[in-house]
């Protein structure tokens, strides 16, 4: 017997998710094997390929928002943890302190100086390789450092008196030299190929230059060492490439019954701008009988203009003369992600990074499968 | 060391820890090595030996620090 097939209809109904006033209906997904009886939902790659789409809306270096539409939520999910904790960056991991006379305390001043963003050549920082510690290890001798496993930067900075300043200056900022030691006061020195990756604007240096580490005043001197190593969010928040990588499902507003004249500009009130639109209505609507629309020609009514920019913040349904008037919902399978990078790499290829971390992951899953069978 | 071989310190060591100036202890006070402590007011370096009074020799002051250890010290910065 040949699967049933439901109509475009009862899936379309299937895709939202109901946002009510005070509750969420039809949270879970139901197109898999056995939810439906007499209808297949088994999982076909060309009817993935067909369906799936990925939309951009922005692409800027360090933010990038795009949908991923046709995705089930556990792969959309594992895309943004894979995003936050999985991807290796590099970020200041051993602090060698010669020197620190300043207020800030050693053990401070290096926490402080893990969560700088570092950034250089993407070609030289993909070419280091990484080790994974494994857990408990910390014990054991540490890893031979080498050029590829470990970048070298210094901080050397001494505050000073400034001897041409005016009498009545107050500012510490003119009245000394280095009175704030700033990201950008930390200095790279390449080592063996690093030489030939890390040169000019591949150079690593901090993202932010003018990100305050310490402050400081005459005599006072910081003079240390840091070892750059390469690792991933799961094993600290520094080596996570984004800033914040999150998705939302695209918002759906559905106006069930005609919303006319003043209750229309109302209702578009309750929404974000540019949300709802206000349309005349057209003489053909009004002669229809049983539109909701007769007698009301030229007047203005409810359309919904763009529902992609909707909050969701459910203030029409707290009004009583739009009860039962506007449905509210989420598309199930409509991700849209909104991703920052912290600077390191571009945000578009940080997602393509996640797809080939899972990738990676699907295919150690597979061999171990093989393994078990064998 | 049985315990009859056992001396117990005479009156000159045991007056070690008073803040004396006294010409007894001249000698031995040139010799000695001098520390270098920073003051707590001024800041100034100020090398101390032993017996030497606890004081700034700029400003009086008498509270001094020890200065940091010259050996590195390593950190993990997390």
């Amino acid at each position: 017997m040949a699967p049933l097939v439901p109509s475009q209809e009862e899936l379309q109904r299937r895709r939202i998710i109901g946002v009510n006033a005070e509750t969420v209906t039809n949270i879970p997904s139901t197109d898999f094997p056995g939810h439906w009886p007499g209808e297949s939902h088994g999982w076909a790659l060309d009817q993935f390929k067909n369906d799936f789409k990925v939309e951009y809306h922005r692409n800027d270096p360090y933010e990038a928002s795009f949908s991923l539409i046709g995705l089930d939520a556990a792969v959309a999910n594992a895309f943004r943890r894979i995003l936050m904790a999985e991807i290796p960056t590099l970020a200041i991991e051993t602090v060698y302190v010669h020197n620190n006379t300043s207020v800030i305390q050693d053990e401070v001043l290096a926490q402080r100086l893990g969560l700088i963003p570092l950034k250089g050549s993407v070609e030289g920082i993909n070419w280091m390789q990484w080790e994974q510690k494994a857990p408990g290890d910390e014990g054991s001798a540490a890893p031979e450092l080498t050029d590829f496993n470990t970048v070298v930067m210094q901080l050397d900075i001494e505050c000073t008196q400034n001897p041409d300043v005016a009498d009545d200056e107050t500012d510490p900022r003119k009245l000394y030299n280095n009175a704030h030691v700033y990201s950008k006061h930390l200095t790279f020195t390449p080592v063996g190929r690093q030489e030939q990756f890390f040169v000019g604007d591949g150079a690593i240096r901090a993202v932010q230059p003018d990100i305050l580490i310490a402050k400081m005043r005459p005599g006072q001197k910081i003079e240390m060492e840091l070892h750059c190593v390469k690792g991933i969010g799961a094993d600290h928040a520094k080596f996570s490439p984004v800033a914040t990588a999150s998705y939302r499902l695209l918002p759906d507003i559905q106006i069930l019954r005609p919303i006319i004249g003043e209750d229309a500009k109302k209702f578009a009130k309750c929404f974000p701008k540019g949300v709802i639109g206000l349309e005349p209505v057209t003489s053909e609507e009004a002669s229809r009988a049983g539109s909701g629309y007769e007698g009301h020609a030229g007047e203005q009514k409810a359309v919904v203009k763009d529902a992609f920019n909707d909050t969701v913040s459910r203030e029409c349904l707290r009004h009583e003369e739009f009860q039962g008037k506007v449905k509210l919902g989420r598309v199930r399978d409509h991700f849209i992600f909104n991703v920052e990078s912290s600077g390191q790499f571009e945000s578009d290829t940080l997602f393509l990074e996640s797809v080939k971390v899972l990738k990676l992951k699907c295919a150690r899953w597979k061999r171990g499968l093989n393994d078990l069978m064998a | 060391m049985s315990r009859e071989a056992y001396q117990v310190p005479s009156s000159v060591s045991g007056n070690q820890n008073a803040f004396s100036n006294d010409t007894g202890y001249g000698a031995m006070a040139i010799d000695s090595p001098s520390v270098v402590y920073l003051c707590g007011e001024c800041s100034a370096r100020v090398p101390v030996k032993k017996g030497d009074p606890i004081r700034c020799k700029d400003c009086g002051h008498r509270v001094l620090y020890k200065e940091r250890t010259k050996r590195m010290v390593q950190f993990e910065a997390r």
